[in-house]
């Protein structure tokens, strides 16, 4: 009995740490030097986990969290502060719209949507470059939506887990 | 997903057109004034350790590579740096002599005494930043005195300019980025320019040459000092295609980035000395 309380206190305790954490992991993924040759595919781990925090828990992760990590990866990337938050607010809202119908999705219809979120994730990114400037893009600027799509599947099984392990709700 | 919020949330509707305004609001004013410095610099000090976690695997590898290379290869690249800095050093005399002579003639002249810079040295961080922006992180910031503006040269040439500066770090944009420009004048005959970047990390542009105007291909352009901001004299970069197209009112012209854009780790951060004249913008 005492080690069942126990264990509900230690769960609870991570409970509160179990989305920040990843979020950070995110962040620290999203710095990560990779070669040349892998620049353009990396995954943008953090609207993934984005995505996802807003697919299970849209009550507590929504647009706020949303826009207030878009200013830190704004930040991080030293660029125009606001870029990302107005990209990240959007893809959140988005999957907060249709939260319901995307959880009853199998895997791989869920991957396809996080595709095209990416993409518009991308597009606003590249709208918003115009303020200062315009950035010249190829097709490579899409990368990241399709390496995205590909990990979704696992990345949605460990957050899930993690989700259950922490007792997060 | 847990059951007990299977009941449908309604849309935060009025929250997200504040939010989308509120991003719109700040990106406006960030990209127009100094209002939001001093946010970015509490946040980049909150990220400070992730930044430094993220070079980790490079910080390894490199200490690895200090540890375990090869004794051998050590005592070839130190043969090499001492040559280089003989070779350095003659130049040097050369130039301490030079030195002498040129203010001799400027004391004729009556010129004023060309100001001498001061540089701070800086490495580029090992983090990524957007893929597709021309631009790298340093490990110095305001409180080592690095300042927004400051032009930023490696061994070989013009790397770009400071952009934002946070205590710690500062964001540089390259000369090959897009929306950078810099005055430069070609260096065999002071034929004055302003060089643009592409995007490319190998491509620059000298637009609004006139076809009269001489410039040929393997021309080198340097800094002309023009408009105050990077000191005159430095090596930008070498002119490769000149074309002449008889509809076009302008040569088109193209250069390559003398700096080590891709290669560098240590850069200098140059700062004139004030009495340089011109005072601050």
């Amino acid at each position: 009995m005492s080690s069942f309380v126990t264990r509900r206190t230690r769960r609870s305790r991570f409970r509160f740490f179990a989305v920040p954490l990843t979020f950070v992991v995110a962040l620290v993924l999203m710095a990560v030097p990779l070669p040349d040759w892998a620049l353009h595919w990396r995954p943008d781990f953090v609207s993934m986990v984005l995505i996802y925090w807003c697919l299970a828990l849209p009550h507590r992760v929504g647009l706020v969290s949303a826009f207030a990590l878009g200013l830190v990866v704004d930040v991080m990337h030293g660029g125009l502060l606001g870029q990302n938050a107005l990209a990240k607010v959007l893809i959140a809202a988005v999957v907060i719209w249709i939260h319901l119908r995307m959880r009853m999705f199998p895997l791989w219809q869920q991957a396809l949507v996080v595709l095209g979120l990416i993409c518009l994730h991308q597009a606003v990114m590249l709208l918003t470059y115009n303020f200062t400037g315009g950035i010249q893009v190829n097709w490579r600027y899409l990368l990241p939506a399709v390496s995205s799509m590909v990990l979704w599947p696992w990345l949605f099984i460990l957050l899930r887990d993690l989700r259950r392990a922490s007792g997060t709700r | 997903m847990p059951r007990e919020h299977v009941a449908r949330q309604p849309f935060p509707a009025l929250r997200f057109v504040l939010l989308i305004a509120l991003s719109v609001a700040v990106m406006a004013l960030d990209n127009r004034s100094h209002y939001l410095v001093g946010v970015r610099s509490v946040l980049s000090v909150v990220l400070y350790p992730l930044q430094s976690i993220a070079a980790w695997p490079e910080a390894i590898a490199d200490s690895g590579h200090r540890w375990f290379g090869e004794r051998s290869e050590l005592a070839h690249e130190n043969q090499r740096i001492k040559e280089e800095q003989l070779l350095l050093k003659a130049r040097l005399q050369r130039m301490v002599a030079l030195k002498a002579e040129n203010l001799r003639l400027r004391e004729l002249l009556g010129a004023a005494e060309a100001a001498a810079d001061e540089a701070l040295v800086a490495e580029i961080l090992e983090v990524s930043l957007e893929p597709f922006t021309q631009r790298v992180l340093l490990d110095k910031g305001a409180s080592d005195g690095v300042r927004e503006g400051q032009p930023v040269i490696d061994a070989d040439g013009v790397m770009g300019q400071v952009v934002r500066v946070t205590p710690f770090r500062s964001t540089v944009i390259l000369i090959t980025d897009p929306s950078h420009a810099i005055p430069v004048y070609v260096k065999r005959n002071h034929l004055r320019g302003i060089l643009y970047g592409t995007g490319s990390q190998y491509v620059l542009d000298l637009p609004h040459m006139t076809p009269m105007s001489d410039v040929r291909s393997g021309d080198e352009l340097v800094t002309s000092g023009m408009g105050g901001r990077f000191p005159i004299g430095y090596p930008v970069a070498n002119v490769t295609t000149v074309r002449a197209d008889p509809n076009e009112a302008f040569l088109q012209i193209q250069a390559t980035p003398l700096a080590g854009l891709d290669r560098s780790r240590q850069v200098l951060l140059v700062r004139s000395r004030p009495e340089s004249g011109l005072g601050d913008e």
